[in-house]
């Protein structure tokens, strides 16, 4: 099926200005997808404003000079400063220029300074069943499984371009049809004190994304909400390991009552039987140091620090000193909570160094070490950090991480899967 | 050995080694934008660099930035001399449809099924404007 635009979209189409480049831009993903139409969209998250490199500068500036604008509500994900001043980012010039021009070319056009990859805890959350355009894999998989908006994983450009038009291909996630489960991840063979540990939900969205590739899957063997950092955590993971763009928990996600209402056919395509070995397997497959003696940071906050997040780091730091830093990364949302009551000297005091609007695998922040050990309790930050940063991982929960922080040596508490 | 793949992205036409890939890639985290070298240390073609190769993808994984990262490697020339993916990926291969609305020349990228990849690993590929691919023997 070939694409029709309308008579409005093939004007847009042709211009020469910056909304002409976005629509194009549009028009041109919706053909290689095969879509057959655009939909109008909600909202934008929008991912593109991190440098790589001068080409996206080029590309942000290039849709302000032809005086594009967003047409619907577009948060921000990170950039690679840190412009409330927390961190030291080691950008050195002329990328850090570059950096900053990019970040002022997305506020020019029109899109708000929320400079977070957990923009659904910052107050941007899409209604149950509203198609939008998010970019950002761990945003686009928490809006379409735990918000029930509908999105496809947007990449870097395509999501301005949909912001700027107000338009999405009708493809794939938009469409009711395509979101029903094909495959059961059935967790009821884990043992409830592991399933209710939090290292269970990062190591389980690994495996899961490993599991499931671009398939869309149900958890099965969940009993109770494990909470929203808990599924923040879980997506992030495997978004990361796999491709996924929305998965469901019965009986916890919207869409998913139980597993019989959001399977596509009477009998799942498959169901992956998680074993305490597989998860085992998960967790040890998350860490990529061999059995360091001394580990050299802990970073925590991918996705984003929540605020609940940051009551469990100070209530488990307890006024110790840390012998090594924790970067604890988060948005500007969570930091004018932690400003207010003077907890952010209070930690800081401590050793934490806190890190908003960006984070330390997507611009350099921790110091560069040719065999530095990174500990971390994120499914994400242990996927990026060894190719990103050159830092080996160390996988373990926050609260072995802040052990393991204030001693300056891993400390590790058995959880058995 | 040739084969007629479909265009997914018109552009020029390459050749170049053929590096086939034997796992799926996350181009951001996984591939330098500034070298084009394959820094995922847990993908088994880790070292390799993707730059002026005839580039065969199975698949691709994770963030959404693979788009930023294969433009940034079109403007710096640092790009593949073509792509062959084994289905189109309207993330990375937006990375070359924005490139072209950027006025920079991209590379072909074609699509070609991931069975037949075998029969091009190592040799000199050449992926033609029309998407032929032809391997010299």
């Amino acid at each position: 099926m070939s694409l029709a635009l309308s008579p409005q979209e093939q004007a847009i189409v042709a211009g020469q200005d910056g909304a002409g480049m976005a629509m194009r831009i549009v028009a041109e993903s919706a053909r290689l997808l095969g879509a057959p139409r655009l939909i109008p969209i909600a909202s934008a998250h929008i991912d593109g404003a991190l440098y790589h490199g001068d080409s996206g500068t080029l590309f942000a500036e290039r849709l302000v000079e032809g005086g594009a604008k967003v047409a619907v509500r577009s948060t921000l994900n990170v950039g690679a400063l840190d412009l409330m001043g927390c961190s030291r980012i080691r950008l050195e010039e002329p990328q850090r220029g570059m950096a900053r021009r990019m970040m002022e070319a997305y506020r020019k056009l029109g899109c708000e300074q929320s400079w977070t990859c957990a923009p659904y805890q910052a107050g941007h959350r899409p209604a149950l069943g509203s198609n939008v355009a998010w970019g950002e894999s761990n945003a686009v998989v928490f809006c379409n499984s735990v918000l029930g908006a509908r999105t496809n994983r947007y990449g870097d450009f395509l999501d301005i371009a949909c912001a700027i038009t107000a338009r999405a291909p009708d493809y794939g996630l938009h469409r009711p049809e395509n979101r029903r489960a094909r495959l059961v991840f059935d967790v009821s063979g884990l043992s409830p004190s592991f399933l209710a540990s939090e290292i269970a939900w990062p190591v389980l969205g690994s495996l899961y994304g490993r599991e499931v590739g671009n398939a869309i899957g149900v958890v099965k063997g969940v009993t109770g909400h494990p909470g929203e950092d808990a599924l923040k955590a879980f997506g992030a993971a495997a978004a990361s390991s796999g491709a996924v763009g929305l998965f469901h928990i019965a009986g916890v996600t919207p869409e998913a009552p139980d597993v019989a209402t959001i399977l596509a056919g009477p009998e799942p395509e498959a169901v992956i039987r998680v074993t305490h070995d597989m998860a085992a397997k998960a967790r040890a497959g998350l860490s990529t140091a061999a059995a360091p003696k001394t580990i050299d940071a802990v970073a925590i906050g991918s996705p984003h620090l929540s605020h609940d997040e940051f009551d469990s780091l100070e209530r488990l730091i307890a006024g110790r000193r840390l012998t090594v830093p924790i970067y604890a990364c988060t948005g500007r949302h969570a930091l004018a909570l932690l400003e207010k009551d003077g907890r952010r000297k209070r930690l800081e005091a401590s050793g934490v160094v806190i890190v908003a609007d960006t984070c330390v695998v997507v611009t350099p922040i921790m110091p560069e070490l040719s065999s530095g050990v990174l500990m971390t309790n994120s499914g994400k930050f242990a996927h990026y950090a060894p190719g990103n940063t050159g830092y080996a991982v160390l996988y373990a929960s926050l609260a072995d991480c802040v052990e393991s922080a204030v001693l300056g040596n891993p400390v590790f508490t058995d959880i058995a899967a | 050995m040739s084969a007629t793949a479909e265009i997914l992205v018109p552009g020029k036409a390459g050749e170049g080694e053929a590096l086939v890939l034997t796992a799926p890639i996350s181009f951001w985290g996984g591939v330098d934008p500034k070298t084009g070298r394959i820094a995922d240390v847990r993908h088994p073609q880790h070292g390799e660099v993707i730059a002026g190769r005839v580039l065969f993808l199975p698949g691709t994984i994770g963030s959404s930035s693979a788009s930023a990262v294969l433009m940034e490697l079109v403007h710096n020339g640092g790009a593949p001399a073509a792509l062959v993916l084994h289905e189109p990926d309207a993330i990375l291969l937006l990375g070359l449809i924005v490139a072209r609305e950027m006025g920079w020349q991209t590379p072909i990228a074609v699509r070609l099924d991931r069975g037949a990849f075998d029969a091009y690993r190592g040799g000199a590929v050449t992926v033609a404007a029309d998407g032929a691919i032809t391997v010299a023997v």
